[in-house]
């Protein structure tokens, strides 16, 4: 497996090989399905529709609809007007979505469709709303794609009607339905009234009822969305991944807001807790505590099998910040943290983590790629991998466990419906991370050294 | 109203225009109904298609093992290629294996603004340096065309700088309406570069390539395994396990097999034209399907003691199946399906299917053209469209040195009345009165033929599979074999039979309707009293 990367470390300038991002639209069709009744649409060639919808399908085992503007050479050269016009038209006539939401592509993009004008100039039906954002693939990675169609939505949607509604807006970050459940619990635990902003959760995780809906329960309102504007606050989830709709708030309608990481591990959750306390004046509830409580247990419990393990770390940059804290709370050294999105703010988070749990020795990298990382371990192994499906190959390779957290795993089941984030979700990361240690030494142990109680 | 007019209903009349002659519901009438196909999808619609270089890398470049194949875009249409098409592969001995890898150029906004040659051929540089490939492929990707970089000129100039074979493709996802128009660029550049290269005779007295066979879930090596138990020589397979060292020397090969007859038949034509190699168009998938091109390879090279030899692997691989296959028709017997693929796999499976006592009612192709569905008797007819005249056609003359028929014209004549040489009848001849065919199938089409025809088991791709799921109709990835098989060949039909009796039959499927809503509660009430 992998058998032709050397262990030589060249510097390379041009050629990215296994490649640990993708690009923009997959982000923005993601965010595009968090609202509800909305048509994700592709300005391009229908390849990039298909791949995004197929990419999307194979992590969540879901249907993940879009509707294209299927260029053709004709279109790539006299612009894509009227393609969209076209397909616009007919999404609303066949489809009926509330919504649609336009992304560019790499190709609509190069040729410099000005997709806004477009809209200016369409007939959309009474009632119904199209907006848009610009993704181009050759910026950025599907988390630039992610916040880029948020701040589409805003900008196109929100208002500041002058009443305040009393909400708090909440920005998840790029993570699964199942965090977002465990987001909404811990918000209705807090009694903090929200606007959750996307929300995939009962679209992405739906109900097998042998019905089929195009447009499931779940996603956040087009009302919500309009009156984002009016929230009293927002929390904004993810350093990387949300503070650009967050600015973006705070410019146009004056709403402050909060950054935090990703609730990944108990730091992080804490503070999200904290900002929700103090955000709602309300006391933290028992049974908060009580899970808050039982994790601390847990940690202590298990720290043994967990205590000074190294861990490479890849994937999306506030995933592997969150999954990175949590490793270091367990006893763990993040020897490797990478994130192929590139965001130099990524690698500062990273050296903080460093400083603040005083491990030395430990290598974090942005805008770097899955084969750098494979020529580090195979340098100076570490003891367990954590990340998507695309590092089993360097898991075979040089036999090290993998523990699949992040966006995208496309090769196991379940992992999307159950959360990381919160309490709860580092119980499961515990549970994951131990075991993938523990079966380790078990696996590897001689004979006589198996122990039936650990 | 019949099926089709309700499934055409639905749309307003600009789409039921475009709409209508890309479905047909077949008729007692004698000759091949004609079908619209290959031409554009309308805006707007959710299609299942993708783009050229899907075609051209997904399908026909990426599987080629022991050449480097570098995408020169920006980093998406690279990754979401990269080893997600089960096109299985190992290294030869010795040789190198590239699958697992995926490189691109990676462009940035930068390399747009002022032109990605220059980051290309540092990328070329890099791939050198790093792995020392014997072959690089460079495949284009949407902005690189709109640029203007000229990959056949950085191609070419690696070529001569590295000592090396490097090969660009033109294949930018816009060009013409699909993953075909890839396909046939990626043919173009195989046979302008690859094929005909090679010196390496044939081993053995008959010897074969097999054409449009990608190795999905280990169907070439099935089919590799069985045509040499029979004792053919296997020169090259495009491009499933395939490898450039391999093709280079395809034009020593007896005869062609093509089993994707979109993917290759430009291949098979091109070759046909420049060293007269005859082929044939077969399929591996399904018993009968199999027996029968198995007997017609043998019968192609008339020699009494291959199609002896070939009658006892024949019954020899039957009687190892023999009573599977009859179980799990017990099963299946009576059933109805449906069936879209990219594209020839819609008729390859008809076979198997009704091996196993299914009927295909519905059958549909992504980016199939009139002759895969009409059969080639149709292609001078077919008129060329802005987007066709797009893709270059080469034009191919026999190589003075290598041209070579095997048979006169008499003999060709004869043969050809039995046996599908250089010919491909297409799909719509083995399906039925009453059966649906649809090109360019999308989203709700696919929504009103689960309603109207209610079929057992519906065959499509991921992009639909939860969809068709979530309606209560089983279904099964049939470009990926929901990462399974082989399915080709004997063994590869009882792990279809056993494959699909499982998905019909899981338990799961009588759980969907909890017992709260199909039970009367009152009964439950009533006991809370009791004792
Ligand atoms: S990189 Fe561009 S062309 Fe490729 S899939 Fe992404 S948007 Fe499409
Ligand atoms: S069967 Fe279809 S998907 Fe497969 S190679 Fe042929 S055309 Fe492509």
């Amino acid at each position: 497996m992998l058998d032709l990367t050397p262990k030589t470390i060249y510097e390379r300038t041009a050629l990215r090989i296994n490649p640990c991002k993708t690009c923009q639209p997959v982000g923005a069709l993601y965010a595009a399905l968090g609202v509800h009744r909305c048509m994700p649409h592709s300005h391009g060639s229908q390849g990039c529709a298909s791949y995004h919808r197929t990419f999307l399908s194979r992590h969540f085992k879901e249907p993940a609809i879009a509707s294209t503007s299927s260029f053709t050479e004709g279109a790539s050269v006299f612009g894509g007007g009227s393609n969209v016009k076209t397909a616009v038209k007919n999404v609303f006539d066949i489809y009926d979505p509330d919504i649609i939401a336009i992304h560019t592509t790499c190709l609509s993009e190069t040729i410099g469709d000005d997709v806004n004008s477009y809209i200016s100039d369409m007939d959309i039906p009474d009632g119904k709303l199209v907006v848009q954002a610009s993704t181009p693939s050759y910026v950025g990675s599907h988390i630039n794609g992610f916040f880029n169609m948020m701040c589409g939505f805003i900008n196109y949607l929100t208002e500041k009607t002058g009443s305040p509604n009393g909400k708090t807006a909440v920005f998840p970050g790029f993570i699964n339905p199942g965090d977002m459940r465990e987001l909404k619990r811990l918000l209705s635990l807090m009694e903090t009234p929200f606007t959750m902003f996307p929300d995939t959760s009962a679209v992405m995780d739906a109900p097998m009822t042998g019905k089929y809906e195009m447009y499931p329960a779940g996603g956040t309102t087009l009302a919500e969305i309009k009156a984002l504007g009016d929230c009293s606050h927002i929390v904004a989830l993810g350093r990387i991944t949300s503070v650009e709709p967050a600015e973006l708030m705070k410019k146009k309608f004056k709403v402050p807001y909060t950054l935090l990481p990703l609730p990944i591990g108990v730091a992080a959750t804490d503070s999200f807790i904290t900002t929700l306390s103090k955000l709602s004046m309300r006391d933290v509830p028992a049974e908060i505590e009580e899970q808050r409580g039982q994790l601390i247990d847990i940690l202590l419990d298990s720290h043994p099998y967990t205590h000074e393990k190294t861990a490479a770390i890849y994937g999306d940059p506030d995933t592997v910040l969150g999954l990175a804290e949590f490793c270091l709370e367990m006893g763990m050294i993040p020897k490797y943290m990478i994130t192929g999105t590139p965001k130099e703010e990524f690698t500062k988070q990273a050296q903080a983590l460093f400083a603040k749990y005083g491990v030395e020795g430990c290598t974090a990298k942005a805008n770097a790629d899955l084969f750098e990382l494979h020529q580090w371990i195979k340098n100076e192994p570490v003891d367990v991998l954590i990340g998507t499906s695309y590092g089993k190959a360097i898991a075979k390779a040089e036999d090290i466990p993998l523990v699949r957290a992040g966006f995208p795993i496309l090769d196991r089941y379940v992992h999307s419906y159950l959360p990381l984030v919160g309490y709860v979700g580092a119980m499961r990361l515990a549970e994951l991370i131990t075991n993938a240690l523990m079966d380790r030494q078990d696996r590897d142990c001689a004979d006589e050294d198996l122990e039936t109680v650990m | 109203m019949n099926e089709r007019a309700r499934m055409l209903d639905q749309y307003a009349s600009r789409v039921y225009k475009n709409r209508k002659d890309h479905v047909l519901q077949l008729e007692d009438t004698p000759g091949v109904p004609e079908i619209t196909a290959n031409t554009r999808t309308v805006p707007g619609i959710i299609t299942n298609r993708g783009c050229c270089y899907a075609g051209c890398k997904g399908v026909v470049v990426g599987p080629l093992k022991d050449c480097c194949v570098i995408t020169h875009g920006p980093i998406g249409c690279g990754f979401y290629s990269w080893g997600t098409r089960r096109n299985k592969a190992a290294a030869s001995e010795g040789g190198q294996n590239y699958i697992p890898y995926c490189f691109s150029t990676d462009m940035q906004e930068s390399d747009i603004v002022f032109g990605g040659e220059k980051k290309l051929k540092a990328a070329i540089k890099e791939a050198v340096d790093i792995f020392h490939p014997k072959y690089i492929m460079i495949c284009s990707t949407c902005p690189v065309g709109l640029i203007g970089d000229d990959v056949h000129a950085v191609a070419r100039q690696a070529e001569e700088e590295y000592g090396i074979t490097c090969v660009g493709f033109s294949c930018e996802g816009y060009k013409g309406v699909s993953q075909s128009a890839g396909h046939h660029i990626a043919n173009n550049g195989l046979m302008k570069h690859i094929i005909g290269t090679g010196d390496k005779r044939p081993a053995g007295k008959y010897s074969l390539n097999i054409l449009g066979e990608y190795n999905i879930g280990g169907d070439g090596w099935e089919e590799e395994r069985i045509l040499k138990r029979i004792g053919y020589d296997i020169i090259s397979v495009f491009t499933g396990d395939g490898s450039v060292e391999a093709i280079q020397n395809a034009h020593t090969a007896d005869l062609n097999l093509v089993m994707c007859h979109r993917s290759i038949n430009y291949v098979a034509e091109m070759m046909k034209s420049k060293y007269g190699t005859d082929w044939l168009k077969v399929n591996f998938i399904g018993v009968g399907a199999t027996i029968k091109s198995l007997r017609d390879i043998a019968k192609y090279f008339g020699d009494p003691d291959l199609m002896a030899r070939t009658e006892e692997v024949i019954a020899d691989e039957l009687a190892a199946i023999g009573e599977d296959v009859e179980y799990y028709k017990n099963r299946l017997k009576g059933k109805r399906a449906g069936i879209f693929s990219g594209g020839s796999r819609s008729h390859h499976f008809q076979a198997l299917l009704k091996d196993l006592g299914v009927e295909t009612i519905i059958a549909g192709y992504e980016f199939a053209h009139r002759d895969d569905y009409e059969g080639r008797d149709v292609i001078p007819q077919i008129k060329e469209d802005a987007d066709s005249k797009n893709i270059e056609n080469l034009t191919i003359d026999a190589d003075p040195e290598l041209y070579k028929t095997r048979y006169s014209d008499e003999v060709m004549h004869a043969l050809r009345e039995q046996l599908p040489v250089d010919s491909y009848p297409g799909m719509i001849p083995d399906m039925k009165s009453g059966h649906i065919v649809v090109d360019d199938y999308n989203h709700v089409e696919t929504e009103m033929l689960l309603k109207l025809y209610k079929p057992d088991i519906f065959f499509s791709g991921i992009k639909d599979k939860y969809i068709i799921q979530k309606s209560g109709v089983p279904s099964r990835q049939i470009h990926s074999y929901d990462y399974a098989g082989p399915y080709a060949g004997f063994k590869g039909a009882v792990n279809f039979a056993r494959d699909i009796t499982m998905s019909i039959t899981v338990n799961a499927w009588g759980l969907i309707v909890p017992p709260w809503k199909s039970e009367p509660m009152l009964e439950g009430a009533l006991t809370g009293g009791g004792e």
